[in-house]
């Protein structure tokens, strides 16, 4: 099913006796059971407007489509949502109602905030076929309550996303990325907080491994120069850094990072860890294996034995650890919550879905 | 303003409530002495005030956890309240509710450099959050004007902004964990020092939601590293078109200032008489602050002079000193006592897409004179939220009636160009009647389902946000 307009999906659900599985592009691993509903009819601009920095587009437009209409403005979504595609060993087209049920964000969410920070506005029809509007298209917004938040990250367990509104962001002329080689992750992820607590306004911190730890500064020319020059100063202790200054060589890093390419076609589950950035090191050596890590150490994505539990190993760290690709009958890919939250959750679920519709997503 | 009447069976229980709360919480944290209750009565919507039943100020999460347990038994609404500095009426109690005021908790409970966080009870003040880092050189980014007096708990449940939002956020993009007391006593934990949540984002929904799904009693909040300096850049306009426009095009440059403020020349005649900052007579003026270190600053200064250049200023005038920078923000900071000299004020908050500018002042404009009030505008340009004040004699019967029916029209009027009835300071009772204007039947109900899960008695600060009557139903009304 393939609904070109919000009164006709709201008729679809409505009218839905069995479970429907929600499908943007299909490359963010959001499977499961029930008959395909395809957002892929609800796209489209709706309004842009680059001097007020506010972008309304209906869910079913691929990002691709966003970011290069963006980009021809000089501007972006803030959050750099990454491309789950070669990870997952997909090949459609990730669309931005996608980018938003995950609440995909890459390197950039340590300064300029998650996906569920720019989001400012959403339109959705929920499981009782319900169109519910919630923001609006206005960077400052207290207006009852926030179901723009609870939206971002619901996985289309709530309901299907029609149209999302962002703040953005103006693509800053100049940037630079600081290159350490050769650090332990505990070493890593102390240069990373030294840049990261710095005045010099760090727009993205990671480990790659094989490469080194990156840092990326961003903004007027003279101003990256001179914090560039400060930074490499303030890391010193961390050993020389070598500065990427080419724009496109630089993409390509942060891109590995943001996407955890060094996992792409290799075997095994990959895992997507969040903990405060000083548990890093202690998850990486737990887990063994080999690790990238982004936001200074708070997200580690891991590769790990399929089918194996890579939360056994992290008792007793506090944070959340999802399976991002694999499959285990015993293990779910959802961290379990602590019981009082699973029963606001599970609350909400049956309030916006009562007749559980839209369960694969959970 | 309307409010629900009064439970009387409450209202005749109030011995046995009283007695139970002392049973779980100190002597001196139960107050129900009807002049001590006289502190509670409002918040900074003065205009508005209710004795409450009886006021409760906790030192501990479990106090709270136990006081809300008896409230829940009892059937009795409990108000929230942080300082009472809500503009809205966020924590005007009812008659037949208890106020259960977070003021005594205010410790830190945890700083870490490393992480950048730190954990604080939520009765803390909004400047003293910082105090307590900015030796160490870093700040806590949210700071609404009344940060000297307002509690992280009511930052949290009215999401409050501040004079740095442009760059840094408001308080849910500054805020990684809190710890909330179910209107049934339980304890959870939601969110902590790492980032974005396993599952439903259950924090997001919590701030914003004005004391209705849960009592705050700790926050784990971002901090950030202080930059090297700061320093603004005055420039007055001809017209107010103008200066919307070349903060469009500053916008547009890639420049990001930290603080883009408007002041229209009601304004800025009225601050000019109050503070003499030497400010330009002109039709509008903004004041754009930028950060960094004194190259970096230069640089950006250079970029947004060379804009507005381009749209004949009147006047620009950069700061080159600390003094000159302390001037240019005195008038801007002093804009609202100013107004207070010559009158009494209502302060609106709407928010309106930043190219609707010119088009609603002239309407204001226009609203004004009809109404015969005066209007004058302060205006956060960057991301447009606009704070018109209009003025009027309280003392002047049927003058607060007809200011608040002039508020309605502007506020809708927000709306109509694709804004919002309030950017920064919460619905409470204030706006309550005018959600419908900005939201639809199945909205608002989506709204109240929320609460329905957190608070299914819909015993917590039940009478605001939503028109009464459409949540009639629900408080069992
Ligand atoms: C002079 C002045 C300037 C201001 N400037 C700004 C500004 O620049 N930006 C801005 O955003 N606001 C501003 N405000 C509004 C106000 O200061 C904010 O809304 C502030 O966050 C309220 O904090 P408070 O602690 O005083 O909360 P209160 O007024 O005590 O309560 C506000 C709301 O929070 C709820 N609440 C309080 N504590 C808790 C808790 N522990 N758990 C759950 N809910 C709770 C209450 O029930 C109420 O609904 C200003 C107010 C004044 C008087």
């Amino acid at each position: 099913m393939r609904p070109t307009t919000e009164d006709e999906l709201a008729g679809i659900i409505r009218a839905a006796t069995g479970p429907l599985r929600i499908t943007g592009g299909g490359t963010r691993g959001l499977l499961g059971e029930g008959e395909p509903l395809e957002t892929g009819g609800l796209t489209g601009i709706v309004l842009y407007e680059p001097a007020a920095l506010t972008l309304v587009v209906r869910a079913g437009t691929p990002l691709a489509e966003v970011e290069a209409a963006l980009a021809a403005e000089g501007q972006r979504l803030p959050f750099e949502p990454g491309d789950m595609g070669a990870l997952l060993g997909r090949n459609g087209a990730s669309t931005i109602g996608g980018v938003v049920a995950t609440n995909a964000s890459g390197p950039r969410r340590v300064q300029a905030g998650a996906c569920r920070d720019a989001l400012i506005g959403v339109r959705f029809v929920d499981g009782r076929g319900t169109l519910i509007r919630n923001g609006g298209r206005v960077m400052k917004n207290v207006t009852g309550y926030d179901l723009v938040k609870l939206l971002a990250g619901s996985r289309g367990s709530l309901g299907v996303l029609t149209e999302v509104a962002f703040k953005l962001q103006p693509i800053p002329p100049a940037s630079a990325t600081l290159i350490l080689p050769g650090l332990s992750p505990a070493r890593a992820v102390a240069a990373m907080s030294a840049a990261l607590g710095s005045p010099y306004d760090v727009t993205g911190a990671a480990h790659l491994p094989g490469i080194g730890t990156l840092i990326r500064l961003e903004g007027l020319a003279a101003s990256v120069g001179y914090r560039v020059g400060r930074l490499l100063v303030a890391l010193a202790p961390y050993g020389q850094a070598v500065v990427e200054r080419d724009a496109d060589a630089a993409a390509a890093l942060w891109r590995q990072v943001r996407d955890a390419a060094p996992f792409h076609g290799r075997a095994g589950d990959v895992w997507r860890i969040s903990v405060r950035p000083s548990d890093g090191p202690e998850v990486a050596a737990r887990l063994g294996g080999e690790v990238v890590m982004d936001w200074g150490g708070g997200l580690i994505w891991a590769l790990y034995p399929a089918g194996m539990d890579a939360r056994a190993p992290l008792a007793g760290i506090a944070g959340h650890a999802t399976r991002v690709r694999g499959g285990s009958r015993d293990v779910p890919a959802l961290p379990p919550e602590p019981a009082a939250v699973a029963a606001l959750t599970a609350g909400l679920r049956a309030q916006f879905d009562p007749r559980a519709i839209f369960a694969s997503g959970r | 303003m309307q409010m629900p009447a009064p439970d009387a069976r409450i209202l005749g229980r109030k011995p046995a409530i009283v007695a139970r709360l002392r049973e779980v919480l100190p002597a001196d944290a139960v107050i129900d002495d009807p002049v001590e209750l006289r502190a509670y009565e409002c918040d900074a919507l003065s205009a508005y005030r209710c004795s409450p039943l009886a006021a409760i100020l906790p030192r501990s999460t479990a106090e709270v956890a136990a006081a809300l347990k008896i409230c829940a038994a009892e059937g009795v609404k409990v108000v929230p309240r942080g300082s009472g500095t809500s503009l809205a009426g966020g924590a005007m109690p009812s008659q037949d509710s208890v106020v259960l005021g977070v003021a005594r908790m205010n410790r830190v409970l945890e700083v870490d450099h490393a992480d950048r966080i730190m954990k604080v009870e939520a009765g803390r003040t909004n400047l003293s959050v910082t105090g307590a880092i900015e030796q160490d050189g870093f700040f806590y980014a949210p700071d609404p004007s009344s940060q000297l007096a307002c509690a992280i708990a009511g930052n949290i449940a009215m999401n409050s902004g501040g004079a740095h939002c442009l760059k840094y956020g408001v308080t849910t993009n500054n805020l990684l964990g809190v710890t909330l007391v179910t209107m049934a006593g339980e304890v959870l934990q939601i969110g902590g020092a790492h980032l974005d949540a396993p599952g439903l984002d259950l924090l997001g929904v919590i701030c914003g939601s004005e004391g209705q799904l849960g009592v705050v009693t700790e926050a784990t909040l971002r901090i950030l590293a202080r930059p090297e300096g700061a320093r603004p850049v005055l420039i007055g306009f001809e017209s107010s078109e103008v200066a919307g426009a070349c903060v469009a095009d500053i916008i547009r440059a890639g420049v990001l200032p930290v603080a883009i403020e408007f002041m229209d020349r009601p304004c800025i005649r009225a601050t000019e008489a109050f503070a003499h900052p030497g400010y330009p007579d002109c039709e509008a003026l903004l004041i754009i602050e930028v950060e960094g270190a004194p190259a970096e600053i230069d640089e950006q200064l250079a970029l947004i002079r060379t804009i507005a250049g381009r749209h004949s200023p009147v006047e620009i005038r950069e700061s080159r000193s600390e003094e000159e920078s302390r001037r240019i923000w005195l008038g801007r900071k002093s804009a609202f006592g100013a107004m207070g000299q010559i009158n009494d004020y209502m302060c609106l908050d709407g928010t309106i897409p930043v190219s609707a500018l010119p088009q609603v002042l002239r309407r204001i404009g226009e609203l004004s004179a009809q109404y015969g009030l005066e209007v004058a505008n302060v205006f956060h340009a960057g991301d447009g939220n606009m704070h018109p004040l209009i003025l009027y004699n309280a003392n002047a019967p049927g003058q607060l009636d007809l200011c608040e029916r002039l508020g309605a029209e502007i506020l809708t009027l927000c709306v109509e160009v694709g804004g919002c009835l309030t950017g920064e300071h919460g619905v409470g009772i204030e706006k309550r009647d005018l959600m419908g204007v900005q939201f639809g039947a199945a909205d608002l109900d989506a709204q109240m389902r929320v609460k329905d899960v957190f608070d299914p008695a819909w015993l917590l600060n039940p009478a605001k946000v939503f028109p009464l009557a459409a949540s009639a139903a629900r408080r069992g009304a």
